[in-house]
């Protein structure tokens, strides 16, 4: 075991990074992720990796794109304002299907809003950000500790799927310190892409296998294949075809689809005889924790759900959920962005009702606790 | 002969550009640097950015890489750094390469990564429908521009030389035999090469501007260029409605990626210590 | 003979002394018409080149170089 270390969640994030094997990172500095790229610019070099620093987030997402084509594990950081800016080269890599992580580390908005405050206010920005059609993949952490195992996981999986994958993270767990005790290198898996099988002579980037997730050559690898972010067939190559459009991009969305029970990961804490569950992520799934911890203590029936990856969302988790309380709480830091998911599948089963802030402050365990005593 | 046929994918053919429209010629320009180079296609990579141009890689048989408007030289970068193995071809349009992009290029040019970085400038935006650009002479019309464009252009190789490279040259599709031999000039430098490649579009810019067909358009870059020799010993009255071409810059300067290999045996070092 | 059928991976093409021609790529824009030095070549009724004076052509390659569509290729 290794011994215990004190580091903030952006730390924790480089460490993580470093140790499921990126090693490019392509960037520009905002605040509050920008220990992310000062860290890096100091470490990638020093194991062989490369850090650039772009001259706008347009183009740091074009890098990281480009270098993963390239073969290189890649990723970049930024923050609300960045994140809108990222979103035109996050499509391209959601249509060109290539491996890339995207570290969103959240700040009140609109425009350049609240700098240096927590806030929740990506977590519909991951989801539609871009036009089109794209099942997306955003991972939520709630410590320091979770920041380095799902930032791994991010890695993992945009690997395994080709796609771009988003860590959210909330402002407070970038920069808190938390002491940490990191797993061994060897107790962590590591995913590397599927490739096309050695000696093959034909090879279709985006061929439609049974598991809807094409296997990928690296530029160089002599394939000398295309990739487009218009709309393509199988071997990569424009079409117009109303045919060849519809299937190619159904097998874009069910490499999610297909997947997402996999994929989808939820922690749940006194649910089983809860009759009044929240639902919250991030960092205020710590303070509602709290509010549920003191609500059992006072008799109150209180559970918690607590999604670990957000997108795809655990709809069948909730509504499994939403069958069985009477009332759910959703407590985040925006207006109330992920309360309409719940009440998608909550309607007609459960009232859903919100505690919300968006001036830049946390949201207390207190703030929590009155609103379950309000609907208990 | 028939080399071109070696580096194109001739299942795609006949291509989509129009009739006349020149970036059919820079393409074969581009194939024979390559050739004449002896590269491994297998290290080339093309990428190109949206429009007219950006269609180019689709038809190269390289690695090839179709991007957003204008970001062409992000990903390239991106590419370079990563693997500094490749060769690293970008294709853009004057649109493409000026104004979306315009920021991309500069600092491309400032970092001097080895890119060839070919511009093909046709004053117009070709496939949207003939709207101006940054190149858009003065006067001249577009579909944006129905009482002649107000906006003076962007001096192209100025703006290269303001921000660095090695290499930046100018040529036009009519000057075959000068167009090749810069740009292969421009694919043998390390460092990051701009080459602006004059070119026409009849069916946007020419039409519009009453300028005739793409015969009549090429005769144009021939009576209206200079070679920049030439140039030198010409007044600024005789150089008046003249566009210079050739190579005007050709240095050795440090490139991006081998500096950058160099900072990380610094970085090994101090890691070690 | 002129106007023999060659084939160049595996696309047709039909030869005129030192040219090949492709047909079916050419756009009939006219370039290589306009710009060869010997008057080679002239553009048909079906808007596409066709090969007027093969005996007058000197293998300059202009019109291969010149070609936007790829549709001329030059022996020398």
């Amino acid at each position: 075991m290794s011994k215990a270390r004190i580091m903030s969640g952006n730390e924790a994030v480089v460490e993580g990074a470093l140790v499921a094997g990126v090693r490019f990172f392509g960037g520009y500095p905002i605040t509050p992720s920008s220990e992310i790229a000062e860290v890096l610019s100091r470490l990638l070099p020093q194991v062989g990796g490369k850090f650039i620093q772009m001259e706008d987030e347009l183009s740091s997402v074009g890098a990281i794109v480009g270098a993963s084509l390239a073969g290189i594990k890649s990723m970049t950081a930024t923050s609300g304002p960045g994140f809108s800016l990222m979103q035109e080269n996050m499509g391209l890599a959601f249509m060109a299907e290539v491996p890339c992580v995207i570290v969103d580390v959240q700040r009140g908005g609109p425009s350049t809003g609240l700098p240096t405050k927590v806030s929740q206010s990506d977590v519909m920005q991951v989801r539609w950000g871009r036009h089109g059609d794209q099942n997306v993949i955003a991972l939520v952490p709630s410590s320091v500790r979770e920041s380095f195992d799902l930032i791994i996981d991010c890695v993992n999986l945009a690997e395994e799927y080709r796609m771009p994958v988003v860590l959210l993270l909330d402002e407070v767990i970038s920069h808190m310190r938390e002491k940490v005790i990191l797993p061994e290198k060897d107790e962590i898996k590591v995913i590397e892409r599927k490739k096309p099988p050695k000696g093959q002579e034909k090879y279709f980037p985006y061929e439609i296998t049974e598991d809807a997730i094409p296997p990928m050559a690296n530029f160089g690898e002599g394939y000398r294949y295309h990739v487009t972010g218009l709309t393509h067939d199988e071997t990569g190559f424009p079409t117009s075809d109303p045919e060849k459009i519809n299937q190619v991009m159904r097998r874009l969305y069910q490499k999610i689809e297909k997947h997402k029970e996999e994929i989808i990961k939820v922690e749940e804490k006194y649910t089983e005889d809860a009759e009044i569950a929240i639902f919250a992520y991030g960092s205020v799934a710590r303070s509602a924790y709290s509010a549920v911890k003191e609500a059992r203590e006072k008799g109150i029936k209180v559970g918690l759900m607590r999604p670990i990856i957000l997108w795809p969302f655990p709809y069948k988790k909730v509504s499994d959920l939403a069958n069985k309380v009477k009332r759910i709480i959703v407590p985040e830091m925006n207006m109330g962005q992920i309360i309409a998911e719940v009440k998608k599948v909550s309607f007609g089963k459960v009232k859903v009702e919100g505690v919300n802030r968006i001036d830049g402050e946390l949201i207390t365990p207190s703030e929590i606790m009155a609103k379950i005593e309000e609907v208990s | 002969m028939a080399k071109s046929l070696e580096y194109i994918r001739l299942d795609k053919f006949p291509h989509v550009w129009c009739p006349g429209c020149g970036i059919g010629i820079v393409m074969g320009s581009i194939i024979r640097a390559v050739d004449k180079m002896e590269i491994n296609k297998n290290d080339v990579v093309m990428v190109s950015g949206i429009g007219c141009s950006g269609r180019m890689p689709g038809y190269c048989d390289f690695n090839t890489l179709h991007t957003t408007h204008g970001r062409a030289l992000s990903f390239a970068t991106g590419i370079k750094l990563a693997n500094p193995k490749f060769k690293v071809i970008t294709v853009m349009g004057d649109g493409d390469a000026l104004a979306i992009g315009g920021n991309h290029l500069i600092h491309a040019a400032r970092r001097n990564i080895d890119i060839l970085a070919i511009i093909i400038n046709n004053w117009i935006y070709g496939m949207t429908g003939g709207q101006y650009s940054p190149t858009t002479p003065l006067g001249s019309f577009a579909t944006t521009a129905p009482y002649g464009q107000v906006e003076p252009p962007f001096d192209v190789l100025k703006l290269i030389k303001g921000s660095g490279a090695s290499y930046i040259a100018r040529g036009t599709v009519y000057h075959i035999r000068e167009l090749d031999k810069l740009i292969s000039g421009g694919l043998q430098k390390k460092g990051f090469a701009v080459v602006e490649v004059i070119s026409q579009c009849p069916t946007s810019f020419g039409r519009r501007n009453k300028m005739g067909s793409a015969v009549e358009m090429m005769k144009r870059q021939k009576e209206e260029t200079v070679p920049v020799k030439k140039a030198e010993k010409m007044s600024k009255e005789e150089l008046k409605g003249k566009i210079v071409r050739g190579l005007f810059l050709d240095e050795e300067r440090d490139e991006y990626t081998e500096r950058y290999e160099k900072l990380i045996a610094k970085a090994k070092e101090v890691h070690q210590k | 003979m002129s106007g023999e059928k060659v084939k160049l991976k595996g696309i047709e093409w039909k030869r005129y002394g030192p040219l090949l021609l492709n047909r079916e790529w050419c756009k009939g824009c006219g370039i290589c018409v306009a710009f060869c030095p010997k008057n080679v070549l002239k553009i048909g009724e079906d808007s596409k080149v066709f090969v007027d004076k093969e005996e007058d052509c000197t293998s300059c390659t202009l019109c291969e170089l010149r070609c936007p569509d790829f549709a001329i290729l030059v022996e020398r």
